[in-house]
């Protein structure tokens, strides 16, 4: 049986369905990744699962249970960090340990939050609230507060989209320990292909919206721990990358077919600033109504 | 350099300069009744130098009476807070009870203190002695608590989503809810809502003590009223005037202090 079981999950948001008919099978210790464009509905399916949405239709399971409301058995790390500014590093990541055991010991708390503010390297900002940190390092805590937890699945809601490349490398790396070291099962929701197959056992692509619905599901066989720059020359990760980016555009295709937009083109007319001007020549702009023919080519 | 200290300095001082002459020139043609800049200082002196002395009940130094204001709006005040706050969490929290009070809220809340007044002496009317001061509490605190009502319902409404989600996510209880996520996300609204509220106590104070004639800055600008001393009432004005403007001040200091995003 697997671990995280999404069947059918379909979601509507006013009329239009944003997930369709998603079916998802994560097992115990995998780290799944899925990949998708921004607006495609991701959040959608993280928020599904983390109990924060309840589907339309179709059934959400975790442990064979169905998920009706948030639980600390799932650690979620949000896009945007989603940490409490007035409240230090510490206590951020205090307030969850508290919720999870609150029949700890003080010390025990504390030694607890120390040792995940240690993972993610950030001992020397024990101290300081959100808004002096970077967004990486905002980030950090963002997960080391998820597994403070010790979640049973981690969800990683696009958890480095907001960073600049370099940090995002180096979290993807911390990610890659952080997860080699106690195997927790993991679903990873990025809007980068190659973040998924660098991090993940599976990478799974989601369709464009509306009407998103996962894709075939691709085992990565890279094995590990990875080499980031090797990766990047070994065929089966560019057969993959292909493969992945390949389904989303296609079903990105599809949709632009059936898109109807109306165009309102600005009624003016360009004109020539740097031209003297000419005597008894109009002041007032041409408006492009009053241009009898007029032919405009459209290039796709 | 040069132009802060004109900013700061002398234009601030060119605009009060303007006010105290078209002050005396209307007091020497307009308005003979009018105390003159000159003798409202000439007769003010005493409650000025002396401002905390105490020759009687209604004749005391000027500082002496604010002081008395000062308290009784201080008790007004904290009334005022203590009930406003939880209402206005109560009106952001549940749509159910914003239905159900805003409008009663809406009508109540531009009625001047002027209509409040007799209504919380006849409340009080069994307190007897005390019934003029509880009577202007009553009415000190139901008109300055509009502001903080309102303003900390719509701070909690404009809570992000993303906090409440983290609340729901870390499983918090309801208290820890209330006091680590609700209460600091809504602060710097609440403290706007107070020191809109200051601002409201001290306008009300004036006309709860005319009204009961009890001592204090109000209390004896109406005596110097009906006593004809006319210079006495622009003393007092300008007292209230500079008060609430440190008030306020003070406030948007605390205000600041506080804000917490």
């Amino acid at each position: 049986m697997p671990y995280l079981e999404l069947n059918n999950v379909t979601k509507h948001f006013g009329g239009a369905p944003v997930l369709k008919d998603v079916n998802l099978a994560v097992e115990q210790g995998e780290f799944v990744a899925i990949v998708g464009f921004s607006g495609a509905g991701k959040s959608t399916l993280i928020n599904l699962i983390a109990g924060l949405l309840h589907p339309d239709a179709g059934t959400v399971k975790l442990n064979g249970k169905v998920i009706t409301e948030p639980g600390p058995d799932r650690g979620i790390v949000f896009q945007n960090y989603s940490l409490l500014p007035w409240l230090t590093v510490f206590e951020n990541i205090l307030l969850a340990v508290d919720t999870v055991n609150p029949g700890w010991s003080k010390t025990q708390k504390e030694e607890h939050v120390l040792k995940y503010i240690a993972m993610v390297n950030l001992t020397p900002a024990r101290d300081k609230k959100p808004g002096e940190l970077s967004g990486g390092m905002r980030q950090r805590v963002s997960v080391a507060r998820a597994l403070a937890m010790n979640p049973q699945i981690l969800l990683l809601d696009e958890p480095l989209s907001a960073l600049d490349a370099l940090t995002r490398a180096t979290l993807q790396d911390e990610i890659s320990r952080i997860w080699l070291e106690d195997k927790k099962t993991v679903l990873l929701i990025t809007n980068d292909p190659d973040e998924g197959i660098y991090l993940a056992d599976r990478i799974i692509p989601l369709t464009a919206g509306p009407e998103a619905t996962l894709g075939e599901s691709l085992k990565v066989e890279i094995p590990r721990p990875r080499d980031r720059k090797g990766i990047n020359h070994d065929p089966h990760f560019k057969a993959l990358r292909r493969e992945v980016v390949e389904t989303m555009l296609a079903s990105k295709k599809d949709r632009h077919a059936s898109v109807t937009r109306k165009l309102v083109l600005p009624d003016i007319e360009p004109e020539d600033l740097s031209a003297p001007p000419r005597p008894g020549w109009r002041k007032s702009p041409i408006r492009r109504r009053e241009i009898k023919e007029e032919s405009v080519e459209v290039s796709k | 350099m040069k132009s802060f200290k004109f900013d700061w300095l002398v234009l601030p001082l060119i605009g009060m300069v303007v006010a105290v002459l078209i002050w005396h020139l209307v007091s020497q043609t307009v308005s003979k009744d009018l105390p003159s800049p000159m003798k409202t200082w000439s007769e003010s002196r005493d409650y000025v130098l002396h401002p905390f002395e105490k020759r009687g009940e209604m004749d005391q130094g000027i500082l002496r009476f604010t002081w008395y204001s000062l308290i009784l709006v201080a008790k007004g005040y904290a009334i005022a807070l203590l009930l406003g706050t939880p209402i206005g969490f109560m009106l952001g929290l549940s749509k159910a009870f914003a239905k159900a009070f805003d409008p009663i809220i809406q009508i109540l809340r531009p009625v001047s203190p002027l209509a409040w007044l007799p209504l919380g002496l006849v409340l009080f009317l069994g307190a007897g002695k005390n019934a003029s001061e509880l009577g202007a509490l009553f009415t000190i605190a139901v008109c300055s608590m509009w502001p903080t009502v309102l303003n900390t319902a719509v701070g909690v409404r404009a809570i992000p989503q993303d906090y409440l989600n983290v609340a729901k996510v870390l499983k918090l209880s309801r208290t820890k809810t209330l006091f680590k996520v609700l209460i600091p996300a809504t602060l710097p609204y609440m403290f706007t809502g107070f020191r809109l509220s200051l601002g409201i106590a001290w306008l009300v104070i004036v006309a709860a003590e005319m009204l009961t004639g009890r001592p204090g800055v109000g209390g004896f600008l109406w005596q110097e009223y009906n006593a004809l001393n006319y210079s006495h009432i622009i003393l007092c004005i300008l007292t209230i005037g500079i008060v609430g403007f440190i008030l306020d001040r003070l406030m948007s200091v605390v205000e600041r202090k506080f804000k917490t995003i």
